[in-house]
């Protein structure tokens, strides 16, 4: 039971987490019609960025600071050569983003080297957020923060005791998720702007007809845009690991979920993240195989269907192509993704 | 190929055109003879197939693949998987056809998975491209039977009855086989390119609702040459397969993709020879480059991201835009512009480089002292002197080069009026 | 067989809750030569997309010689013998005016998806095409890529491409929309010339242009057919005066356009 509040919990976090870089991904490619190649490298440097000065200042101003400055180098980079190839079309645009992240991953692994660095999380956030407590008597109860010893073993040995801490950062990555889409949420529906985003996300060519200062706009949604990014980056790659292979890991996987939610749909990217965050966290905790649900079903299978290495494969070992999978069943049974309104 | 600028107006031209071709790929051991030549001779004439199965869909279909490598990939595993058969005697074909089974395996997952991925066009598919191949990698490790786990799979070529003493054990019968493919292919997509398909692959490209209103189904067109594609793609595989005699997961993965799209890119996607020239680079850039220093891929990527903005025809385009000014005449007035670029663009390079190889060496090389060579002159990669000289080098660089390319761009742009007048004045005095 | 070429029966659309075409009854005679006009957004632009197959209409059935073509991808529409051409020139810019003409002719003749045949051997596409260069007047540019030509030329190879397949019935939007008096006057000839014997169904605002060359106009206001009539009758239509001819009426019969 703990097991799946704990897993549910987790796998919304990721998903929030997939959410916090789809939904930019999703607003530069509404206001802007370029796909970023280049997202998940902005997510890496804010990881490192937020590493570099977490050293210096501290976690929390650099939890600031981190994505302003990836928030900068983005609209920095807009300038300077997405708004060159702007006149020639999509496809230049997405390879510069294309080429923007080979560069990327190069100066990462040049200035910080190619091995994981230790970002840890401040103090505050390194214990359990809080502890589920499994009493085989006395039932399940939650206990804030880390759960000490005694609590978690039973002096009489009939007595199960099972204690499950959920990890304060992950709690905080939920919070500040949260917190970004409940204020993504105020400003697409209070404010002028955030009309001006949500008229951009159906009907792009609109965004364009609008005549306000269409380059710095574009300049500000794509810095924006990579700002979120950045902070994701310090979130996660605080939580998580920061190394040189962390926006390879989540690039792909933003992706199917921008077109499995529907490209432009920020509900669709939203409910593409937490459904693929979840599945996956399941499934990756998931031992079973084909073979097991045949062996607990009664089938008799023949020796040779029993080496087969498709029946042996477990859950958790298919995991990392769910998302995959599913972007083919989404192309073969809804092309326009879960939410999308717009053909791409 | 819907060139911009034609410039063959004979057919003598094209006999000549294709007997050079055929000439260099006779020629080339002879004249490279050490075994490394022979070998990247070899895996150019791989690449080349490769990327102008690729160009097929980029430059000609207007089609962003992220995942070609999973086409040449899958071909090479199957073609692997056909040679340890011959080895064990149970397929009785020969080894130089076994290229075909990786052009027929590759044809039968484009059949299989275009289907899905050209559903849709433009980015989408781009992203489609990627989820796919992104799931064939995940794959790979998961089925070792096939894929082989980590190590791959691996055969011997010298395999069957040998062919008139031919045995393709030797790097050199090899680099023959595949130059013989290499040829044929290359006539074969050229063909394509002549073809109703073909050009119609490139209205697809230019206009593709318009394609609709004149009778076509343009989502059939782009499946068919995605297939095509793939077949081609396939028979690169399979001759690497051949080439390497072991195939591991590298070969369906994301790196080796995108290196399909950056060098055909860099090499120029409008013309038909841009790959040519794209998978040449490729090689050396892989084998001779990655030897001379850490930071290429960085130096890669920056080059691409030069060429995007800036000749986003690649070097094909920028070779025929100044054989038309040589053409007429004018290239004298500007190659003193190509020169100030040169050097300034020198200048960047050499100070850019020196920090960047500087920042490699204090990383990875410390050990060994702080002074590192760089184009023969020592820096200490410690010492304030060879960063201030470096930064200054490269920011002057900079400076000049803005300039030297202000200069070129008013230079080129009056050669360009120059140029239409007299196409003006040549039309109307016929 | 139908006598008519193009029905259009109770045909309507919406997009969202606006209902753009609001029940059009149509029936347009083979050979027939139609204009359709009314003011700026009455939907003219609309009713093609919905005949050509750009998208379906919400109800109704659009019948191509007695067979549905509502719902219908454009393709399929344009192999059944209907084409049509675009206010926004639609050709394709990297080929040659050559090319874009040779292909346009590809799938009537039967060449469909082959790549097993050379463009240079297809005696019959490369006659056709030639044939349609003269045709359109652009023989000095056979070889010019299509993004070079001028407006006018354009609009011409636009026309070129639309009646190139030998559909028989054509649709063309605002063929001269831009286009000076002498381009324009040039250009109602080359229309009537090619299509000679096909039934036309053209979106015109030139009022002189649609009842020189118009048997039957077609007057579309707010998404509904208010008068499909001669242009004599159309003319005297007391509805249509007050709706739409009105003043320009009076302007063509003062001997203005």
């Amino acid at each position: 039971m703990e097991f799946f509040i704990i897993s549910m919990l987790n796998g919304l976090s990721y998903g929030l987490l997939l959410f916090m870089l789809s939904s930019g991904l999703t607003l530069i490619f509404s206001m802007m019609g370029v796909l970023n190649f280049a997202h998940a490298s902005f997510y890496m440097i804010g990881a490192y960025i937020g590493y570099s000065l977490g050293g210096i200042v501290g976690f929390w101003p650099a939890l600031v600071l981190a994505p302003l400055c990836v928030g900068a180098l983005g609209a920095l980079f807009e300038r300077i050569s997405l708004r060159k190839v702007h006149p020639y079309g999509h496809v230049p645009e997405l390879l510069v983003t294309f080429g923007l992240s080979y560069v990327v991953l190069e100066l990462v692994q040049l200035i910080w080297g190619r091995t994981a660095v230790e970002f840890v999380p401040p103090d505050v956030l390194r214990g359990a957020a809080f502890t589920l407590i499994n009493h085989s008597v006395n039932g399940m109860h939650l206990l804030w923060g880390a759960a000490p010893a005694d609590m978690c073993s039973a002096a009489d040995a009939a007595v199960r005791v099972v204690c499950t801490p959920f990890p304060a950062t992950r709690a905080f990555m939920m919070v500040i998720a949260l917190l970004m889409l409940v204020s993504l949420w105020l400003l697409l529906t209070r404010t002028r702007i955030g009309l001006v985003i949500q008229a951009a996300l159906t009907h792009p060519d609109m965004a364009e007809a609008l005549g306000h200062n269409v380059p710095r706009v574009f300049m500000l949604v794509f810095g924006a845009g990579t700002g979120l990014a950045g902070l994701a980056g310090v979130i996660g790659g605080s939580t998580f690991v920061t190394e040189p292979a962390m926006a390879a890991t989540v690039g792909s996987v933003i992706f199917v979920v921008v077109v499995v939610g529907g490209m432009g749909s920020l509900s669709g990217a939203f409910l593409a993240s937490v459904l693929i965050g979840v599945i996956q966290t399941f499934a990756v905790a998931i031992d079973y195989s084909f073979l097991a649900f045949a062996r607990d079903v009664g089938w008799q299978l023949s020796a040779a269907a029993q080496d087969n290495s498709f029946a042996k494969l477990t859950v958790s070992q298919v995991a990392p192509i769910l998302p995959y999978l599913f972007l083919v069943l989404i192309l073969i049974f809804r092309p326009k993704g879960l939410l999308g309104t717009r053909e791409g | 190929m819907s060139a911009v600028y034609k410039f063959k107006p004979y057919n003598v031209g094209r006999w000549i055109i294709w007997g050079l071709f055929a000439l260099v790929l006779l020629v080339a051991p002879k004249l490279f003879t050490s075994n490394l030549s022979v070998t990247m001779l070899a895996q150019m004439g791989i690449a080349i197939i490769a990327c102008l199965s690729y160009n097929m869909l980029l430059g000609q279909g207007g089609m962003l693949s992220f995942g070609h490598a999973v086409y040449t990939g899958l071909g090479s595993y199957m073609a692997m998987h056909a040679l340890n058969a011959v080895s064990g005697g149970a397929l009785p074909i020969p080894v130089s056809l076994l290229p075909l089974v990786g052009g027929l395996s590759g044809m039968g997952f484009a059949v299989l998975l275009g289907w899905v991925t050209t559903r849709k066009s433009g980015t989408p598919f781009a992203m489609i491209t990627l989820g796919v191949a992104e799931l064939v990698f995940a794959m790979s490790l998961m089925f070792s039977e096939f894929f082989g786990g980590e190590a791959g799979v691996s055969g011997n070529r010298v395999a069957g009855q040998p062919f008139f003493g031919i045995t393709f054990g030797p790097q050199i019968q090899i680099y023959y086989l595949i130059a013989v493919y290499t040829f044929v292919c290359v006539a074969l997509m050229y063909a394509f390119t002549q073809t109703p398909l073909g050009r119609i692959l490139n209205a697809v490209r230019d206009n593709p609702e318009r394609v609709e209103f004149i009778g076509y189904n343009t989502q059939r067109v782009r499946y068919l040459a995605f297939i095509i594609a793939g077949f081609f793609a396939g028979i690169a595989g399979g001759l690497g397969a051949l080439n390497f005699e072991i195939v591991t997961a590298e070969v369906v993965g994301a790196g080796r993709s995108g290196a399909y799209l950056l060098f055909t890119f860099l090499g120029g996607a409008t013309f038909f020879f841009g790959p040519i020239i794209g998978a040449v680079l490729m090689v050396i850039a892989f084998v001779l480059l990655s030897e001379l220093t850490k930071a290429w891929l960085l130096y890669l990527g920056l080059v691409f991201l030069f060429m995007v903005m800036y000749a986003p025809g690649g070097i094909a385009s920028l070779i025929m835009m100044n054989l038309r000014v040589a053409k007429f005449g004018k290239l004298r007035q500007i190659w003193t512009s190509y020169l100030g670029l040169g050097i300034t663009a020198l200048a960047i390079v050499a100070g850019a480089g020196a920090m960047i190889e500087m920042v490699y060496h204090l990383q990875l090389n410390s050990a060994l002292g702080d002074v590192v060579k760089f184009m023969g002159v020592p820096l200490n990669a410690k010492s304030v002197d060879s960063w201030v000289g470096a930064i200054f080098v490269t920011l002057t660089g900079l400076g000049l080069f803005e300039l030297a390319r202000r200069q070129y761009v008013l230079e080129w742009g009056e050669i360009q009026v120059e140029i239409e007048k007299e196409i003006k004045r040549r039309e109307t005095a016929v | 067989m139908s006598a008519y070429a193009l029905e259009l029966k109770d045909v309507r659309k919406s997009f969202g809750k606006t209902e753009i075409i609001r029940g059009v009854n149509l029936s347009v005679l083979a050979g027939e030569r139609v204009a359709v006009i009314g003011p700026n957004g009455a939907g003219k632009s609309t009713l093609f997309n919905l005949i050509s197959g750009r998208f379906g209409p919400s109800s109704g059935e659009i019948l191509l010689r007695g067979q549905r073509i509502d719902h219908k991808k454009p393709y399929e529409i344009n192999r059944m013998g209907l084409s049509r051409s675009f206010q926004i020139t639609n050709i394709f810019p990297k080929l040659s005016v050559f090319e874009n003409l040779r292909c346009s002719v590809l799938w009537s003749l039967g060449y469909k998806y082959t790549f097993l045949k050379f463009l240079s051997g297809l005696k019959d596409a490369n006659e056709r095409a030639e044939e349609l260069l003269e045709m359109i007047g652009l023989e000095k540019r056979r070889d010019a890529l299509a993004m070079n030509l001028t407006y006018a030329e354009q609009r011409a190879l636009e026309i070129g491409i639309t009646i190139a397949g030998g559909a028989e019935v054509i649709l063309l939007d605002e063929p001269t929309a831009g286009m000076s008096k002498s381009e324009t006057a040039r250009f109602i000839s080359l229309i009537r010339k090619v299509t000679e014997g096909r039934t036309l169904l053209t979106v015109e605002h030139d009022m002189g242009v649609v009842f020189g060359l118009a048997d039957k106009i077609a007057v579309v206001v707010y998404g509904e057919v208010l008068a499909f009539d001669t242009p004599e009758a159309v003319r005297a239509n007391a509805r249509v005066q007050e709706a739409y001819l009105g003043s320009s009426v009076a302007e063509s019969q003062a001997g203005g356009h």
